[in-house]
């Protein structure tokens, strides 16, 4: 598909590194949570964002593309290609959604509409510091809410892996993951000693050129599921034993330790 | 082979882990992402679109360079499938240098034909000499069969599938993509991050027919086809303008079992019509010179 042109309806500050962006697409995407989109910034770059609403996602400034971005205002466009991948399957009736930094822009809605349809929804949600919280109000909203941060200024001081510590895992229908690679690294590694991993969803994150499964560039050891295709949704069980938590590759396809 | 289909240069190609899975899924053969000397991170993106008649991309040739990528080579090797390396370089030197530092490929492709990368690709094969030159150059390196892949954007595509079999190829392959564009409606900005790029997918698939069967007349050796292949009927297709195999690409959009139900359809197109894979290569040549015959 050529770019879809987005206009954009509501820039949000969320935190001081994240922003979101509410878009009109004239009805054209139609995702559902965990699913992604490339996101045009005309002249700059073309970058994989995932959907933090049904028309909208959340940004945090890492890159060139991301830098462009936080300069739109309100009336400027994007073009969206989109949505691709798998997204979240939603599994029973009791689920558990642990999620870490900007990783949350798609459990948001994946917990918004879990509960709207009577599941009920757990989660765990990690930030770096009190002034990195975002969502917290819709995470509360759809469901118990537990909330750590690395320095404690918000929340239980300490990591969301801690969280987990004090909950009973074999309660939850399935978990759903996403936050930073080596987070869930450490919350795959609880999984599989609770023996829960094939109860549980992770989102990844790969360096992705075309988006469509053909170029192979987001690829991932040792089965060679691509992320924008396969993925980037992947059961738990089948990330044990894989390149997660070890190494990337970059834009050459050099390998990048963690 | 265990059959004439082959994964293209550029799919699914950089790792090896995704060659082995590609194969596991029906590839008779797999040709890895083009690899040069030194890494390369590509174009900006976009660098790949599905448009309404095909595909256009200007991936910009990303590789992670031979001395990273032999280890990908190696679990590749262990697909059971030939695995070809692609090769490019801006120079017989850098041709000879990314042959050698890729030791134990089946054969070898020489990307003489990518349409949008700076100094090297068609910037190569659209010049006779230097396709010769760097043919020659590889093949003085390996003791494997040396694959020249053709772009097919020049006037004459036999003066340099010629020029390859001088230079001692084993083999020809056609077609690159064709030179294209695409942009925004809504904006005016070209759509790829480089601007140009090339078109894969349906929509040149007569293109390819049309080079294939001119190949087939001009030169003495093998021809394989590519450009559009999505069904078995596509590949009879090739066959008959003279491929003796044909290679896979785009496709991969639709379905990762394209390799599968080619040389499956194939297959049965063979046993229905009574005939062999060799009976196939090149038959619309026969079939012309015997009308002539009649005349």
């Amino acid at each position: 598909m050529r770019p879809i042109n987005a206009k954009i309806l509501k820039v949000i500050d969320e935190t001081p590194t994240i922003k979101t962006f509410r878009l009109d697409t004239a009805g054209r995407l139609r995702g559902k949570p965990g699913q992604f989109v490339m996101v045009w910034v005309r002249g700059v770059d073309e970058v994989p964002m995932t959907l933090s609403y049904d028309d909208g996602i959340t940004v945090q400034r890492v890159g060139e593309a991301t830098e462009a971005m936080f300069r739109l205002k309100e009336g400027d466009t994007l073009g969206i290609r989109g949505p691709y991948g798998n997204g979240w399957e939603l599994v029973g009736d009791n689920i558990l959604i642990v999620s870490g930094g900007v990783g949350s822009a798609p459990l948001a809605p994946l917990a918004e509409k879990a509960a709207a349809i009577g599941v009920q929804v757990t989660v765990l949600a990690g930030y770096r510091t009190k002034e990195e919280v975002h969502f917290e109000a819709r995470y509360r909203k759809a469901g118990k809410t537990m909330i750590a941060t690395d320095d404690g200024s918000y929340g239980h001081k300490g990591f969301v892996t801690d969280l987990m510590r004090d909950i009973d895992l074999s309660m939850y229908t399935q978990i759903y993951c996403c936050g930073p690679e080596k987070m869930m690294y450490r919350v795959l590694g609880i999984l599989d000693e609770h023996k829960a991993s094939e109860r549980s969803q992770f989102s990844l994150q790969r360096y992705i050129k075309c988006g469509i499964g053909v170029c192979g560039s987001c690829c991932i050891d040792p089965d060679g599921l691509r992320v924008c295709r396969d993925g980037p949704v992947f059961r738990g069980d089948t990330l044990i034993g894989s390149e997660l938590g070890m190494y990337a590759r970059d834009g050459s396809g050099k390998k990048m330790m963690l | 082979m265990q059959n004439p289909t082959i994964l293209a240069a550029g799919i699914l190609g950089t790792t090896g882990a995704s060659l082995k899975r590609v194969a596991s899924l029906g590839a008779g053969a797999v040709v890895t992402k083009s690899i040069g000397v030194e890494p390369k991170y590509g174009h900006p993106n976009p660098s790949m679109l599905k448009l309404e008649c095909g595909y256009i991309n200007a991936m910009g040739l990303p590789n992670p360079s031979y001395r990273e990528f032999l280890q990908e080579l190696d679990i590749a090797k262990q697909a059971g499938v030939p695995v070809i390396a692609s090769i490019f370089g801006a120079s017989e030197a850098e041709f000879r240098e990314a042959a050698e530092g890729l030791p134990g490929a089946s054969a070898y492709e020489l990307n003489v034909s990518c349409p949008h990368a700076k100094g090297y690709g068609m910037q190569i094969g659209t010049d006779p000499a230097l396709v010769e030159a760097v043919t020659r150059a590889v093949k003085g390196v390996v003791d494997v069969p040396v694959w020249v892949k053709l772009t097919p954007n020049v006037t004459d595509i036999t003066a340099i599938g010629r020029a390859a079999q001088d230079g001692g190829a084993e083999a020809v392959v056609a077609i690159n993509t064709v030179k294209a564009m695409a942009i925004d409606v809504e904006s005016g900005y070209p759509i790829l991050g480089n601007i140009n790029g090339g078109l894969s997918g349906p929509a040149i698939k007569p293109i390819a027919i049309k080079c294939v069967y001119d190949l087939y007349e001009a030169l003495d050796i093998p021809v394989i086809g590519v450009g559009g292949i999505s069904s078995w009927a596509d590949a009879v297709e090739f066959l008959m303008a003279g491929a003796s195999a044909v290679e896979i690409g785009s496709a991969v959009y639709d379905g990762l079992d394209v390799f599968a139900s080619v040389s499956m359809g194939l297959s049965d197109y063979l046993d229905r019509k009574g005939m062999k894979l060799e009976d196939l290569i090149g038959l619309s040549h026969r079939v012309v010179r015997h009308e002539a015959h009649k005349c």
